[in-house]
């Protein structure tokens, strides 16, 4: 199969999670499609990697998977917080900070 | 059969970033083995060790000239990273003597009792009765200052990646362990959390795009690679957008800025004193070596979008402090500004090649230094006028400061006019070096309207000072009183600021040596 598909693939992939950052109202759901976004790169990544034929590629995407677990268990903690302070995750209902 | 070789990392060269996070990781076990009546003191005389201790091992490694590109390809150690990680650990030093402070809030720091207890539980006021304290603070900050480090030296886009979690993850922690208006404190970790997840993804999507370009992760690779005449060049223009919204988004740039007032109006003071400039130093070199060593043939490309960012920046900065009745908020767009102005120079392009004058990175060093030692000091002031115990940022409530204590006004209002670029001080000397480098770079249009834009932000500083000065006192507020903790980043950072005005020469001179990047 084409390698250049699996590109598109993870272009697609990360237009989606950017439309759910944008869309989504609840905390958890945006944070979830930040993730999508991530592993639309680590696709990406890997399929770079197979049509230059190296390595450096796939190694990126194990960096990247480090990265996104600790950033879930920071997020996590975060949102957990804010979700037994106000009981919702609703990021609309986040609004005490406005100029 | 292949034999994996064992990379060659130089352990000496990279002893200041060693030392920190091997610094944080007994940090973590302090917390972890110490009684609780212990910590504090332990934490702070490790992150001060640390920090002296790297500091120390930094200015040696220079003056043994170690420079090169170091392990194995993924860190450059030249000229500005000399310069810029001594700041960071200046800035950082001072930044941590303010978190540390107890005396001005009746002997607790002013970070939460206990973070994960809900604000207005009796858990939160057993815990707040108890006078606990989170030291955790102490290693989130060293992680987050080693990220920085890491995060300016780096030469291939993957570490580049790593160390902005690095540094970016504890900073949202930090922001939301305010011990007073918690939701708010919350809030803003959460709006930076999320807002700062979602600008890594698209660094790193576009790190992903160039790679596919490029087939390297390296800088070096990268500028080989763009000055080749290739077919699809929407490939590279692409990721490099997206690599450099994820940047723009750290320094704060417009439309990036969002998050900025947000932020540091809800972090605790001391956490939003280090984040407004160390954040900002580490991003701007960031993003001028990615610009200049790895783009730096596809500067035409760059430099047109970065202008109009530069433009709307500066002036929407400028404009919008106007309208701010809370000085934490003011001092916010006062810094969406000066981002501004930072990347004017970083649009003026001076010294990609070398020139014999002062380059761009070396006047954005200048201008982050010299905006670096007035920002510690107003927000280490920022934390001491307070109202019923707690700290208080209503403009109306600063009215008349100049009559209640001024020695303080005195010096805020000279961090003022810093930023204000007043002459005689540092902030002049920085705003003159960055719009030169855009004069010399050919973008004179750039300049008049920095110009135009730094008039119209003295406007609002100077309002700030004429309520310090020409207002009766406002009823009710109180100025604490503070230990040796406050004064001294107060005191380092006004007679720095005075010092770099008069005698700019003598930090030119050490910039101008050191102001061209290896690659």
């Amino acid at each position: 199969m084409n390698v250049e598909n699996y590109i598109y693939l993870a272009t697609l992939l990360f237009a989606l999670g950017t439309a759910g950052v944008l869309l989504r109202r609840n905390a958890l759901v945006v944070f979830m499609s930040v993730e999508l976004m991530l592993n639309a790169a680590n696709l990406a990544f890997v399929a770079f990697a197979e049509l230059h034929g190296q390595l450096d590629g796939q190694m990126a995407s194990f960096f990247v998977m480090v990265v996104a677990a600790a950033e879930v268990v920071v997020g996590l903690a975060i949102i957990v917080t804010i979700y037994r302070t106000r009981r919702s995750t609703s990021v609309d209902e986040a609004n005490l900070l406005k100029f | 059969m292949n034999t994996a070789t064992a990379p060659v990392i130089e352990y000496v060269a990279l002893m200041p970033i060693l030392i920190l996070l091997g610094a944080a990781c007994i940090g973590i076990l302090v917390e972890a083995f110490l009684p609780r009546h212990h910590r504090f003191h332990t934490q702070l005389v490790i992150v001060g060790a640390a920090i002296v201790g790297a500091f120390i091992r930094l200015i040696a490694n220079w003056r043994q000239g170690r420079s090169g590109i170091m392990a194995m390809g993924s860190l450059t150690l030249d000229g500005p990273t000399y310069v810029m990680w001594s700041g960071l650990l200046v800035f950082g030093l001072l930044a941590v003597l303010v978190f540390a402070e107890r005396k001005a809030n009746g002997g607790v720091t002013t970070f939460a009792a206990s973070a994960a207890t809900t604000p207005g539980s009796k858990a939160e006021a057993t815990a707040s009765a108890a006078r606990i304290e989170h030291t955790e603070i102490f290693p989130l900050f060293l992680f987050s200052l080693a990220g920085m480090m890491l995060f300016l030296a780096a030469n291939d886009m993957l570490t580049l990646f790593v160390a902005l979690e690095v540094f970016s993850l504890p900073l949202y922690l930090m922001c939301g362990m305010a011990r007073r208006r918690r939701l708010l404190s919350q809030e803003a970790a959460l709006k930076y959390f999320l807002l700062g997840a979602f600008s890594s993804a698209f660094f790193l999507f576009g790190v992903a795009l160039v790679y596919g370009y490029t087939g390297s992760f390296t800088f070096g690779d990268i500028a080989i690679a763009v000055t080749l005449p290739t077919q699809g060049r929407g490939l590279l223009i692409t990721g490099l957008a997206l690599m450099v919204v994820g940047v723009l988004f750290k320094i704060g740039a417009v439309p990036f800025h969002n998050w900025t007032p947000d932020v540091y109006v809800g972090a605790p003071t001391p956490v939003t004193g280090f984040m407004a400039i160390c954040t900002k130093a580490a991003a701007s070199m960031a993003l001028l070596r990615l610009l200049y060593t790895a783009f730096g043939g596809e500067r035409w490309s760059w430099q047109p979008v970065l202008m109009v960012i530069a433009i709307l920046t500066m002036l929407l900065g400028a404009v919008f402090g106007l309208t701010q009745t809370d000085v934490k908020r003011l001092l916010a767009y006062s810094s969406v500004a000066h981002a501004g102005f930072i990347l004017t120079a970083v649009v003026g392009a001076q010294g990609i090649v070398a020139t014999g004058q002062l380059t761009s990175v070396g006047a954005v060093m200048f201008y982050l230094i010299a905006y670096g030692f007035a920002t510690i000091g107003a927000f280490a002031i920022v934390t001491l006028v307070r109202r019923s115990g707690g700290e208080t940022n209503a403009m109306d409530d600063w009215a008349g400061l100049g009559r209640r204590s001024p020695v303080l006004a005195g010096i805020f209002s000279f961090f003022l006019l810093s930023f204000a670029g007043i002459p005689l001080t540092a902030g002049f000397i920085g705003k003159w070096a960055a719009f030169e480098s855009a004069w010399r770079g050919g973008y004179k249009w750039l300049v008049v309207v920095a110009v135009i834009a730094s008039l119209i932000a003295a406007f609002f500083y100077l309002k700030l000072i004429m309520i310090m000065w020409f207002q009766p006192p406002a009823e009710g507020v109180e100025v604490a009183v503070p230990s040796a903790l406050t004064w001294v980043p107060i005191i380092v950072g006004a007679l720095a600021t005075l010092l770099l005005g008069v005698a700019p020469g003598l930090l030119l001179d050490v910039v101008s040596t050191a102001d061209v990047f290896l690659r």
